[in-house]
């Protein structure tokens, strides 16, 4: 295995409150020293990371890899190939792949696609058998196959006994259940945010209650049974009160968000691009502010790309008939710099907490951390790399993404999982 | 004359005054070739215009058919049920056929929003919106500026009542673009399940109240109610929101003089419109229709008639 020297890049490191310019000794996967440069041996690979952020490698704990099943949207490889090009050293995949990931056979078999991946893919198995939200899974023959939390997203688990079940049974194992909040009788036939542009449009409009309604539910049933809960894609001003209120009284819930409902809100729909169009949809201006907020104050623990691979094809349709999502581990992290952190609304240090440290809890793994002897998953970042958003030199197999044409600023410089590179900008980058 | 801005007509909510008043001005020196003998004039002969329908409707298509037909374009006509959409095919692969075949302009209606703006962005052939789902319908808009500009002179200032559910109806959409637009004051009027949320903003009142808002209009537009949806969650029945919303003879009592009643059709008598204000002296349902003819012919000439030297289409 090759041995780096990382020199002379700026440190952030939330886990030890570390913000310090030093360099990085790196041999046999782990972290050997940080410290002022120890003469390096010939063999040694020179990392020169001046000017650049040095920080514990980057995870997004939701993420749609659509194998098995949908192989023609996105692979277990191409998918991770495209998280290592945007920075992170770990994902976490969602179950609803075909089959469904509801027993430990798809959890292995996602384990074993996973083992010539560039970076480390998590299972998250289902709640419920084939999502139907009707019996729970072999939650503890899953976890001992390796799944790293339980969801059914995409879908409410709809049935408030099954909910408080999962919860009080998923603690036998220490396990977090991630819900998708959404109240499918108020959302029914909507294909937007209900609100001003919706009534324009004269699309059927999802309210922002549908989400709300969900959250306070499954808040309650959290309290009751101490389990712990985490809040998928929090869309609405209300539910970060709502999750804001909840940790003030001490209950285990978490949340996250995707840079689309921190940069996008429901005017884009306007165009009737099918890229804007998902579920949880783009919600109004006073939501996008305070999703931001929450953001800021830690009210929202992380961040999330709910990346969803779609085919042309299947996007290329009425509006209505387009299926929901966009991709998004290739644009996270430049988004967040550009429109969150050179700006100064976030700090480098909450921007990798949100984006590193508090994922990683959340699914119960230790985080990775930039200290001697620990396992080297670390991703420096360019933070002065200009670069536009062409969807054609995504690693990813999809194309389905919103932001074609932005101008971002930072990007992965180099991506670094387990001592190995995952990604290297000089030369990975398709971006010319 | 100014031209239009865009290729297509996708809607009113993006058009400017001066490009309505272009378009009705037109559509009014259209109006008398209606009326001769011989109701044909060679404009647009050579030009081929598809009425390409989604969703079944017979006035909206039959006034197209007949307003290509008057400018001698050949106007073919097909809907889902002739089509090969049933065999699968995309709208848009459907539609790009369509032009290979060297279509001037494609009409089309479609049950989603955005329809028309999908394939106008996709081809170089002249769309025009013939309504798409519950978003616009700018034609039927456009006919009903006609018609009251007809009747009062002017749009500006007038005070015109919608009724019905506005919620799902592409043409009250159109109406209130247009009408605010040109100096109108609108007022909707519907149980609180018909109005769609924050509507507020656009600049229209909203009163629950029929026989309040009667007395302050000019004009009264009675909205269909789609007897065929399913209702049972918006309202509890048709016969109790005829009780409230139906516009009566009795209700007609609390109007202006010289108030004028319109509907788009196809009429619901009994459930929106009683047959007798129907068919009374304050209607002037059938005049819209006759206007629908000369604002198609308007706008086909409009978008697809020979440029003159200027730019603009070469005069009659």
């Amino acid at each position: 295995m090759e041995e780096l020297y990382i020199l002379n890049g700026r440190i952030v490191d939330p886990a030890q409150n570390m913000d310090e310019t030093a360099d990085i000794r790196i041999k046999n996967g782990l972290i050997q020293s940080i410290g002022p440069k120890s003469s390096p041996s010939k063999k040694a690979r020179i990392i020169n990371a001046e000017g650049k952020w040095v920080v514990p490698g980057l995870c997004d704990m939701h993420v749609h890899l659509r194998e098995p099943g949908r192989e023609d949207k996105e692979t277990i490889y191409t998918g991770s190939r495209a998280a290592a090009a945007g920075g992170f050293t770990s994902i976490a995949c969602m179950a609803n792949t075909q089959p469904v990931n509801d027993c430990q056979a798809v959890t292995r078999f996602i384990i074993e696609r996973a083992g010539t991946a560039p970076v480390k893919v998590l299972p998250i198995a289902a709640i419920t058998k084939q999502l139907y939200g009707k019996e729970l899974t072999e939650m503890g023959d899953l976890v001992q196959a390796g799944a790293a939390a339980f969801s059914d997203d995409g879908v409410m688990v709809r049935n408030a006994e099954l909910l408080r079940r999962a919860l009080e049974y998923a603690k036998m194992f220490g396990k977090t259940i991630i819900e998708h909040c959404e109240d499918l009788d108020l959302s029914a036939d909507g294909v937007m945010h209900e609100g001003l542009v919706s009534t324009r449009l004269g699309l059927p409009g999802i309210p922002p209650m549908a989400e709300d309604v969900a959250v306070q539910r499954d808040i309650e049933i959290a309290e009751f049974v101490d389990g712990k809960l985490h809040i998928a894609h929090v869309s609405t001003a209300r539910t970060v009160e709502l999750i804001r209120q909840a940790k003030e009284k001490g209950v285990a819930v978490t949340a996250e968000v995707t840079p689309h409902h921190l940069f996008l809100t429901d005017e884009v729909v306007a165009s009737f691009d099918t890229n804007t169009k998902m579920k949880p949809p783009l919600r109004s201006e006073t939501d996008r502010a305070a999703l931001i907020q929450g953001l800021v104050d830690g009210t929202i623990d992380c961040i999330a790309s709910d990346h969803a691979p779609h085919t042309l094809q299947e996007k290329d349709v009425e509006f209505s008939l387009a299926p929901n999502g966009i991709i998004g581990l290739e644009t996270s992290l430049s988004l967040v710099l550009t429109k969150l952190v050179h700006t100064r609304r976030l700090s480098l240090m909450r921007m990798v907490e949100s984006m590193s440290t508090a994922p990683c809890r959340i699914l119960g793994i230790d985080p990775p951390a930039i200290k001697t002897g620990k396992i080297a998953d670390i991703t420096i970042i360019d933070p002065e790399e200009y670069w536009p958003v062409d969807p054609n030199r995504f690693f990813s197999k999809s194309r389905n993404t919103p932001f074609t044409g932005w101008n971002l600023r930072g990007a992965a410089f180099l991506t670094i999982s387990e001592g190995r590179i995952a990604y290297d900008a000089a030369t990975d980058r398709q971006i010319t | 004359m100014l031209p239009l801005k865009s290729k297509d007509l996708l809607g009113i909510e993006h058009l400017g005054v001066d490009e309505i008043n272009l378009i009705l001005d037109t559509a009014e020196s259209f109006i008398e070739v209606s009326e001769r003998n011989i109701k044909k004039v060679p404009t647009l002969r050579g030009k081929t215009i598809i009425n390409f329908f989604y969703e079944p409707s017979t006035r909206t298509r039959i006034s197209f058919e007949i307003a290509a037909k008057r400018l001698s374009a050949d106007a073919i006509n097909f809907s889902t049920s002739t089509s090969s959409v049933s065999k699968g095919e995309t709208l848009i692969d459907t539609v790009r056929n369509l032009e290979a075949m060297h279509s001037d302009v494609i009409v089309i209606r479609h049950s989603i929003p955005g329809a028309a703006q999908f394939i106008g962005s996709r081809l170089k052939s002249r769309i025009i919106n013939a309504g798409d789902g519950a978003h616009e319908h700018p034609t039927q808009a456009l006919l009903d500026m006609l018609t009251i500009r007809q009747r009062l002179n002017t749009l500006q200032n007038i005070t015109v009542l919608i009724v019905g559910d506005i919620s799902h109806s592409r043409v009250a959409r159109s109406d209130i673009f247009g009408f605010l637009k040109m100096g109108a004051k609108v007022i909707l009027c519907g149980p609180p399940t018909f109005i769609p949320v924050e509507i507020e903003k656009l600049g229209v009142e909203v009163e629950f109240n029929l026989e309040k808002a009667i007395p302050r209009a000019d004009v009264i537009m009675m909205l269909r109610i789609q007897v065929e949806r399913q209702f049972s969650m918006l309202i509890p029945s048709l016969r109790e929101y005829a009780k409230f919303f139906c516009l009566t003879p009795e209700r007609m009592k609390l109007a202006r003089p010289g108030a004028l009643v319109m509907h788009p059709g196809p009429i619901n008598r009994g459930v929106e419109l009683d047959p007798r204000v129907a068919d009374g002296p304050y209607s002037i349902i059938l005049d819209q229709v006759t206007n629908g003819v000369a604002v198609r012919m308007a706008l086909l000439f409009l978008l697809a008639g020979r440029p003159g030297a200027d730019g603009n289409p070469a005069p009659l």
